[in-house]
């Protein structure tokens, strides 16, 4: 190996960089997806790379839909405060109250599919044209074929049968009227190579992350945290454990981790020794065998 | 620092992509190198058991693993280039795994443009095909630094080192036409695992590496040109705020070559001299960047410089004109117009070019050279001449991977319709 050997991260970081700068370079009104969960935050901490010293050149948006921990509310808003980038929010609730959507009921009821609604409409009303988000490859078998840069109809559909090839470092961000791009620039990242990230530039990420005790139930074999709006099924019980939460989305379909890891390298050893994926816990991806698919071509992130 | 989190920081990345036909069981090696480099996890192993179940099958079906799309899973065959990721102790790897039917030239090619290394199947009992032909040319054309050629399905010819030895020398003089530098073989069994990640007990004759053993070792560090100094500006820093009033910075990636602090360097195209002042990253001062860092550079001189320029080394300069000739791989149904007009992509610059010949076609299959033939449709290759609407500053693509690519676009569907390496 010679003087000039790039670890894995900085290769990433390196690529990543590009394309958000890339998004900048070619689109007018971009815009980074935020959901307080650590790829987001991983990603914004990169588009800060970017443009330093600079400002981060677009804003960021947070589609809240109401079922968010508090937790990561509060980190959303310190950390908006701390380097004075701006924060849209749009409610899925406000969806629900115009009467664009129903909200579902009973035990298994969600609002994650709700949000692409919310998401479309404010990706229109902003009129933004390109829309970043931490999606990985790695995630979920559908998400593995999606591109750096994904081309979306007036309608925010995705065809995957019939994408644009990306080839070498060269980006088409070419549109028609009222088309929207979707860009991933953690892609090619792994878990691991989030937290390791996260672990190499001391990146600060929610409490929720680490253990804590909270007041938890058991469904389908997923330790869920109980919440006002969480009707709970017959039989099942609240109990308090040590948990932490391995992604973050909403109350109603992050599946806890039982955990004792309180700081990133214990996190990182976790992950390591770990043999369920990270989105295993995620109810909203075991609807069926090609939940995500379906939700994607329909505009979800 | 513990040991793992400091081995975990200092791997390399590898990227390689997967050559083969539906029948060569590339799926299957894919599952067994993620399967036995335990990159998969138990709930993608249960939902593979599952889905094999359904199918009918009698073993579980590790091809599953690689085929994420629903009418993929249904019709059994990959649509799409997929990508996969593992790491073990000594490398992290991204795998372009790329479909081996009717739209193979294209995809192969989208994920050839990226990788260190081509694994090439080869089905022992067929030996080598025009199919194989092909995915070496292709190999070749992207320049791929290294060609890992496994022969596949040894248990079906006995674990016969003639046939391994067989299938070695035919591919030697295929590889005498290419260009392809370096040449490795295995013989392997994906489905049950022969010399994949652990070595086979069925073929004590083979002495060499194993498939993953190659991949965590193979030499990369070269693979990146770090003498010919380019830096295509890809976005103008200017922060404008009390701080930093007169700041400008160029932000990009670097192509080839190093940059340092003192260096004296020539923008294009303006042919402007001067020297680098700084190299940042955030807060962080650099003493030296090279490919493929994305960093921001400022200069001694306060130059007029956008997106799209070059800053370059005073030692090569790259070449320079509004005509290139290209080899140009047809990535669309709709067939290249000649005389047409297309939206041109070259490094950070956008521009618009006319077709002005196609030279010849390539016949990908025998690699004959096609003259009198003009068309050039969906997954075909040709050397083809463009005019370009303003000068293109550029590299041969053998030279620089970066400087000497090309895309074209559909001025009316904005399809990305075509892949160029400048010759």
């Amino acid at each position: 190996m010679n003087g000039y050997h790039l670890n894995h991260l900085r290769e990433l970081e390196s690529e990543s960089v590009y394309i958000i700068r890339e998004v900048a370079a070619q689109f007018e009104r971009p815009v980074l997806l935020f959901s307080g969960g650590k790829d987001s935050i991983v990603m914004f901490h990169l588009a800060r790379k970017a443009f330093w010293p600079a400002k981060v050149p677009f804003p960021l948006m947070h589609i809240d839909t109401g079922h968010n921990f508090p937790e990561t509310l509060e980190f959303r808003d310190r950390l908006m405060e701390k380097t004075g980038a701006k924060c849209i929010v749009s409610y899925v609730q406000d969806t629900i109250d115009a009467g664009k959507v129903v909200e579902e009921t009973g035990p298994g009821a969600s609002r994650n599919v709700l949000q692409t609604v919310t998401l479309l409409d404010a990706i229109e009303e902003y009129k933004f044209d390109a829309a970043m988000g931490g999606g990985r490859r790695d995630e979920e078998k559908a998400r593995a074929k999606e591109r750096f840069f994904s081309h979306r109809d007036v309608f925010g559909q995705w065809d995957p049968k019939n994408q644009r090839p990306e080839l070498w470092n060269l980006f088409n961000g070419r549109k028609k009227m009222g088309e929207h791009f979707r860009v991933f620039p953690l892609s090619n990242w792994t878990e691991m190579d989030v937290w390791q990230y996260i672990y190499m530039e001391n990146i600060e990420i929610p409490k929720l992350y680490f253990t804590h005790e909270r007041e938890v139930f058991l469904r389908d074999g997923v330790w869920l945290a109980t919440a006002p709006f969480m009707e709970l099924k017959k039989g099942e019980t609240p109990v308090v454990k040590k948990v932490r939460c391995r992604t973050i989305g909403d109350i109603t379909n992050t599946g806890l981790t039982l955990s004792e890891a309180n700081t990133v390298l214990d996190i990182i050893k976790e992950v390591a020794a770990t043999r369920t994926t990270e989105r295993g816990g995620r109810a909203d991806d075991k609807r069926s065998d090609a939940a995500m698919e379906d939700r994607k071509k329909e505009g979800y992130f | 620092m513990s040991d793992l989190i400091d081995g975990y920081l200092n791997m390399e990345l590898l990227r390689f992509t997967t050559a083969g036909s539906v029948d060569d069981g590339k799926s299957t090696l894919i599952g067994r190198l993620l399967y036995d480099s335990k990159a998969i996890f138990e709930d993608q192993m249960e939902a593979i058991e599952r889905a094999s179940e359904r199918a009918g099958a009698e073993e579980v079906n590790l091809a599953l693993l690689t085929d994420g799309l629903r009418a993929e899973r249904e019709q059994g065959i990959t649509i799409d280039v997929a990508y996969r990721y593992f790491a073990t102790p000594k490398r992290k790897f991204i795998i372009a795994d790329t479909p081996g039917h009717v739209q193979y030239t294209r995809n192969m090619v989208t994920g050839a443009s990226t990788a260190n290394v081509a694994v090439i199947l080869v089905d022992a009992r067929h030996g080598v095909l025009e199919q194989t032909i092909r995915h070496s040319y292709i190999a070749s054309l992207l320049q791929i630094p290294h060609l890992i050629v496994t022969v596949n399905k040894m248990d079906l010819v006995g674990y016969d080192e003639e046939v391994f030895e067989d299938i070695k020398a035919q591919f030697r003089k295929l590889a005498g036409k290419l260009e392809i530098k370096d040449v490795r073989f295995v013989p392997i069994s994906a489905k049950y695992g022969d010399n994949v990640v652990d070595r086979s007990k069925n073929m004590p004759w083979y002495e060499g590496p194993t498939l993953l053993y190659l991949l965590e070792t193979i030499h990369i560090g070269s693979d990146w040109n770090h003498t010919i100094m380019r830096f295509p500006v890809q976005y103008v820093i200017r922060p404008q705020s009390d701080r930093y009033h007169d700041f400008r910075g160029y932000a990009g990636r670097i192509a080839s070559g190093v940059f340092k602090p003192g260096d004296k360097v020539q923008v294009l195209p303006s042919g402007l001299s001067t020297r680098v002042k700084t190299i940042e990253m955030m807060e962080q001062q650099l003493d030296k960047a090279f490919a493929p860092m994305s960093v921001l550079i400022t200069l001694e001189d306060d130059l007029d410089i956008s997106r799209g320029d070059m800053i370059v080394g005073e030692n090569k300069s790259p070449q320079s004109g509004d005509e290139v000739e290209i080899m140009l791989c047809w990535l669309s149904e709709t067939p290249l117009r000649l005389g047409g007009k297309y939206y041109l992509k070259h490094t950070t610059n956008d521009l618009r070019c006319l077709v002005t010949d196609v030279e010849y076609k390539i016949d990908i299959n025998t690699l004959d050279k096609m003259y009198d033939d003009k068309s050039l449709g969906l997954n075909e290759i040709a050397k083809v001449r463009l005019k370009t609407t303003k000068p293109l500053f550029y590299d041969s693509y053998r030279t620089n991977r970066i400087t000497g690519s090309l895309i074209l676009i559909d001025e009316a569907t904005n399809n990305t319709v075509g892949a160029g390496m400048i010759v």
